[in-house]
């Protein structure tokens, strides 16, 4: 054996060093998983099914996955071919790019559902010229498709670019070399490759659009059936039926473990 | 209070009186918090502002606070009913009335009460489960009787949100995105930048806002103080200043 073989044999035999290690993380898991189990001990109650299936919660399940849908839909045409451009292309202020495509994931939702109002408002900087035309963005689905669209697409173009980024130079540059066009390069060599990166980064999106409250309730409001989704039925329904908001809440959290374990599956095939 | 020269006496830490407020008390209560500290040196008020409906919640939950100034009854009643507040300490401490408001350029042209129901326009209200909300539902109720039994479908048809509180229906109003929003008179007030129609006495809701001590507050003497000064001449003036109607 190695020394450092022999080191870390030391340390998982030893006794009290392991729990230098063990009593922090601990801590932390059990602060992760008591609220969790909190939550779904105290919503399996006799009215559960029947509050998942009212229509108000019905509505807002509907609203939440079609929008999402459309939201990651939209940021995977659009963000793809973004992407490829941030891994491959170098230009000027490239790097300020990448800055302004990170930023709403660090920003607070509620600053971003503030910044889309300002900008698309009916009287916003660009929102006033739309409204002239007759179109009208805040209080509409298509509202909260934006809302979900700008906080969450930042995070598949991360994944994407990082995919593609990671893609060995040289396949590309024998492709080339064979004569091969941008187009036929990206489709049939980088496309391939990056696909775990693609695809880990579309769940990602899909699951932060789920999940997005403070940018859609400023910017796209609270109608039932409109605009409301799951998360904001859930912060409504607080303040009126318990129970309600409880079992969407209960909701929301298995349809987030299955997307995750989803995402470990593919993770796990890539190595 | 202040002991003087080298009496043994200390100087009481600072005190905290944690007052949970409707929304619509929000400018009146903090101009009332800052008097209050200002008269009673080594107290110092924090508000919590919210919906009614979302402060009974938390006060529900288990979250900290000595008084509750509720926008409706049935806030103040579900409270009691959970034993934190003592039924009977509660008292009235002002009233207040619906306003329609407008953006100052009244994009959708709306002159009287029953233009309202005009097809297309962008009106906000407060969620049902808020105090304002529910008001102006009922107000709608009886508005049916002037305008013609389908006027309230045809109203809420044209509601295009509804808030977590009356503040944010101001600013839904305020940014100009919606058309006409419905709010406490006290609200316009301290909004004056915005037009506003005013519904008439027999159409209108008068909303009488409670005020109690909780059970479990640890400064139930200024908890009681605090009280007293709302229900006083100075903070009634400062109440009626703000577009609240004082009690006395």
């Amino acid at each position: 054996m190695t020394r450092l073989q022999r080191t870390s044999h030391r340390i998982f035999r030893g006794g009290i060093s392991k729990w230098i290690f063990i009593l922090p993380s601990l801590i932390l898991l059990a602060f992760f998983a008591l609220p969790l189990f909190a939550l779904i001990y105290r919503s399996i109650e006799p009215g559960f099914f029947a509050n998942t299936l009212s229509r108000q919660a019905f509505q807002a399940l509907k609203l939440s996955l079609v929008t999402s849908s459309l939201s990651t839909l939209i940021t995977v045409v659009l963000g793809t071919p973004l992407a490829y451009l941030l891994a491959r292309w170098k230009f000027k202020f490239k790097s300020w790019l990448e800055l302004v495509i990170d930023l709403p994931i660090v920003l607070p939702p509620s600053v971003a559902g503030l910044a889309l109002l300002i900008a698309f408002g009916r009287r916003g900087i660009f929102g006033a010229y739309l409204s002239e035309v007759g179109i009208s963005i805040p209080f509409t689905t298509t509202a909260v498709i934006m809302a979900q669209l700008f906080v969450a697409a930042p995070l598949f173009i991360r994944s994407a670019r990082i995919g593609f980024a990671h893609v060995d130079k040289q396949l590309e540059e024998s492709a080339y070399v064979e004569g091969a066009n941008q187009w036929q390069v990206f489709y049939e060599i980088m496309l391939p490759i990056s696909a775990r990166a693609l695809a880990s980064g579309t769940i990602l999106t899909w699951t932060r659009a789920l999940g997005e409250f403070g940018a859609t309730i400023l910017f796209a409001g609270n109608l039932e059936g409109i605009t409301q989704t799951m998360p904001i039925a859930i912060y409504i329904g607080v303040e009126r039926d318990l129970g309600v908001a409880m079992a969407l809440s209960v909701v929301l959290i298995l349809v987030s473990v299955v997307l995750l374990i989803l995402t470990k599956k593919i993770d796990a095939e890539e190595e | 209070m202040t002991a003087c020269g080298a009496s043994a006496t200390p100087v009481p830490e600072s005190q905290t009186l944690i007052v949970f407020a409707a929304a619509s008390l929000t400018d009146a209560f903090t101009e009332i918090g800052i008097a209050f500290d200002a008269a009673n040196p080594g107290i110092s008020t924090i508000f919590n502002f919210g919906g009614s409906q979302s402060l009974q919640t938390q006060i529900e939950e288990g979250a900290p606070a000595d008084v509750f100034a509720s926008a409706n009854k049935t806030q103040m009643d579900a409270v009691i009913a959970a034993s934190l507040i003592t039924e009977g300490t509660q008292k009235n401490f002002l009233t207040n009335k619906l306003v329609i408001i407008l953006p100052a350029n009244n994009p959708a042209s709306l002159e009287k009460l029953e233009d309202l129901a005009n097809p297309g326009i962008k009106l906000v209200l407060a969620a049902e489960e808020v105090p304002v909300g529910k008001y102006s539902l009922e107000a709608f109720d009886l508005m049916n009787g002037s305008f013609g039994i389908d006027f309230k479908d045809k109203v809420l048809a044209n509601v295009v949100s509804n808030e977590d509180n009356v503040k944010q229906v101001v600013t839904k109003v305020q940014l100009g995105e919606a058309d006409a929003g419905i709010v406490y008179t006290s609200d316009a007030i301290a909004a004056p930048d915005l037009k506003t129609l005013e519904i008439p006495a027999e159409l209108n809701v008068i909303a009488k806002y409670p005020i109690a001590p909780l059970v479990n507050s640890e400064n139930a003497d200024i908890a009681a103080k605090f009280i007293e000064y709302v229900l006083s001449a100075e903070g009634q003036t400062i109440l009626a200043k703000w577009g609240f109607i004082p009690v006395k």
